[in-house]
């Protein structure tokens, strides 16, 4: 297991090096930062000094080795737009996504399942068919339309919820969060509804259909035929059975749901990263993108780790080197 | 074989499943009954309504297939009308139910222990040590090897045979009075085979229990069965003690059967068959059903199907039955 962790954390590194060198050749063509450093009113002089002091008139591997050399220590360089350490900026933005896509991320998958397997289960009512209808809505419509149908009507009309920011949020030090308050809690509902809307949906109907085949298998027959309760065959015998292919989905949308909260974060204004790589590419700033693709690439690294993980643990038959 | 009560009787019981195209009827008023301690060997050919009978007594019909008609008596209690809450105290508790392919009847992901002990805490008042030891001696009781030890194994670390024998060992986890096999052996090899009826023919001997074994393997029933049912198009054709039916078939249709089936004493004699095939359910014959591959069919055979008649230990549905004087062969 351990043999296999490590094999695994070493094909991670190979990929975060390579999404890195895919980003970096991808910064050639956003524009040219000097465009937004300097004013109008420069000098071809200026202009020189600054691009050698940036190390911008380096060959890119050149600038993709250094990028590499001080990001392993931690540092991201400067920000050129805000000129602050792009990991502080990062590190103080982070909560609100975090936080943001926690609660989108539990929300589809709690819902998600639970949605999944009464479906499954109650097959032919009208209320799962009700539900299946419904969730066309959640898998067609896009995001930010969705975001803007919920403001208009919970936040416009209602006037129940807010509609942009994070409310008031409680500073720990290293951390400020919005569960701590009223207007924190309810600033997250409308945003995290917007953000894991998609994934409940797919999660959902990817739990539906994999329950209604593990329902048809002989097991779950034998199961009925000892005269196990309904709540046994469902839940202990069936869900566990779907749980592979809806770990592997579930893995990889949870890193959409970071990834892409950019969209959620523009519509609400939300004060996380993505908003803030967003305004890095309208500044051409380069640090803050590299850091932010960086970032997002540990991520989706780290969930796949995890998620290799889990079907060992899910599923015995993939224990090669188990007992004996 | 009417006292005391039997095991299991069936009345005239019919199952049915309607379609788009009109209702059919794969379980046509079937009777019969299983005292304690013996084995009913049900044959027929695939869609014979053989393990629909044997679903039907468990409750475990596919919707939407149901019992349309009759009754099913579990020790002289009806069942086949309760609520699915007290069929499921029945099931695994009083009627157990082995299926043809032990590999995909065990549950991948939980241990052949915890899968035991699960059906035990179901049906019995023990604790949950007890019912670990219960399921121990389980395994034990269907010849698991080193059992304590093989509790916590999970079903992909055993062979065919060996699953089979988990899966008995979990259908009469909590001493049914009544077995339903249906074609336990067809997916094994043919010496696990014997192993697996072996075992179950002790098992039913020594618990005293009854036991409805459902296969197409004529060499099996002979080996097992005390009595034999033979079953067409969903209709009995024939039921009786295993020698008469295997000798001394009256109806046709078994004839046919038996004559068949290889024996090793046949020598190289080449094999006779019955012309054409089952019909299918939609499309069944008027009359006796087996009326157009019947060498003895007359006009009256077309007309009305004869309900089982005859002895209680020898009934046959036909007309023209063929009588223990003739030469059968």
């Amino acid at each position: 297991m351990l043999a296999y962790i490590i094999r695994r954390v070493f094909q991670s590194i190979v990929v975060l090096l390579v999404v890195g060198l895919v980003a970096f050749a991808m910064f050639r063509f956003v524009g040219d930062p000097i465009e937004q450093l300097l004013g109008q009113e420069r000098t071809v002089q200026d202009v020189e000094r600054l691009r050698e002091a940036l190390g911008l008139n380096d060959p890119f591997p050149v600038q993709y080795f250094d990028f590499l050399v001080r990001a392993v220590q931690g540092d991201f360089g400067i920000s050129y737009r805000q000129s602050r350490p792009v990991a502080e900026i990062i590190l103080e933005r982070a909560p609100a996504t975090l936080e943001l896509a926690l609660v989108s991320g539990l929300l589809a998958l709690v819902v998600g399942i639970a949605l999944g397997v009464f479906t499954a289960i109650r097959r032919d009512g009208w209320a799962a068919n009700a539900i299946m209808s419904a969730s066309l809505i959640g898998v067609s419509l896009p995001t930010f339309l969705i975001g803007i149908l919920l403001i208009y009507v919970f936040g416009v009309q209602l006037r129940w919820l807010p509609t942009f920011g994070r409310g008031d949020v409680v500073d720990l030090g290293w951390w400020t969060t919005g569960f701590l308050t009223p207007s924190g809690l309810k600033s997250l509902i409308l945003p995290s509804i917007t953000l894991g809307l998609f994934q409940m949906t797919l999660i959902m109907r990817l739990v539906r259909s994999e329950m209604l085949e593990v329902l048809r298998q002989d097991y779950i027959r034998f199961a009925r035929a000892r005269g196990l309760s309904a709540k046994s065959v469902n839940f202990r015998h069936a869900l566990k059975n779907t749980m592979v292919p809806v770990i592997t989905v579930t893995g990889l949308q949870l890193g959409a749901i970071i990834a892409f909260a950019i969209i959620t974060e523009t519509v609400f204004q939300w004060p996380g990263v993505g908003l803030l790589f967003i305004n890095a590419v309208q500044f051409v700033d380069i640090p803050v993108m590299a850091a932010y693709l960086m970032l997002i690439s540990v991520m989706f690294v780290l969930i796949n780790l995890i998620v290799d993980i889990l079907y060992v643990w899910v599923d015995p038959r993939l224990r090669i080197d188990g007992r004996h | 074989m009417t006292n005391p009560t039997p095991v299991l009787t069936l009345r005239h019981l019919t199952v049915d499943i309607p379609t788009r195209h009109g209702t059919l009827r794969p379980v046509d008023d079937v009777s019969w009954e299983v005292a304690a301690g013996e084995i009913l060997g049900v044959v027929g050919e695939s869609g014979a309504g053989k393990s629909m009978t044997g679903n039907a007594v468990i409750g475990l019909l596919d919707s939407p297939a149901h019992i349309s008609g009759g009754e099913v008596l579990l020790e002289g209690q009806r069942i086949d009308d309760l609520p699915l809450r007290e069929m499921r105290r029945i099931r695994g508790k009083r009627i157990g139910m082995v299926f043809q392919d032990p590999l995909t009847s065990l549950n991948p992901l939980l241990t052949v222990g915890d899968q035991l002990t699960e059906t035990i805490l179901r049906h019995l008042p023990v604790s949950e040590s007890e019912a670990r030891a219960r399921a121990v001696r389980g395994l034990d009781e269907v010849g698991i090897p080193a059992a304590k030890d093989r509790m916590g194994a999970y079903p992909h670390e055993f062979s065919g045979g060996m699953r089979q024998r988990v899966v008995i060992a979990l259908a009469l986890c909590a001493e049914p009075t009544l077995l339903i096999a249906d074609e336990p052996t067809t997916a094994l090899d043919v010496s696990v085979q014997a192993q697996i009826i072996a075992l179950l023919k002790r098992l039913c001997r020594e618990r005293g229990m009854a036991a409805m074994l459902v296969t197409h393997d004529m060499g099996v029933i002979a080996e097992t069965a005390d009595r034999v049912a033979v079953m067409y198009a969903g209709r009995l054709a024939e039921i009786g003690p295993v020698a008469q039916i295997i000798s001394h078939p009256r109806h046709p249709y078994t004839d046919g059967l038996m004559a068949s089936t290889p024996a090793a004493s046949a020598g190289h004699a080449r094999l006779r068959q019955i012309p054409g095939n089952m019909p299918r359910l939609g499309n069944l014959p008027h009359g006796c059903a087996f009326h157009p591959r019947c060498p003895r069919a007359q006009d009256i055979c077309r007309h009305d199907p004869r309900p089982v008649v005859g002895e209680v230990d020898a009934q046959a549905a036909c007309y023209f039955p063929i009588d223990a004087s003739e030469d059968a062969a």
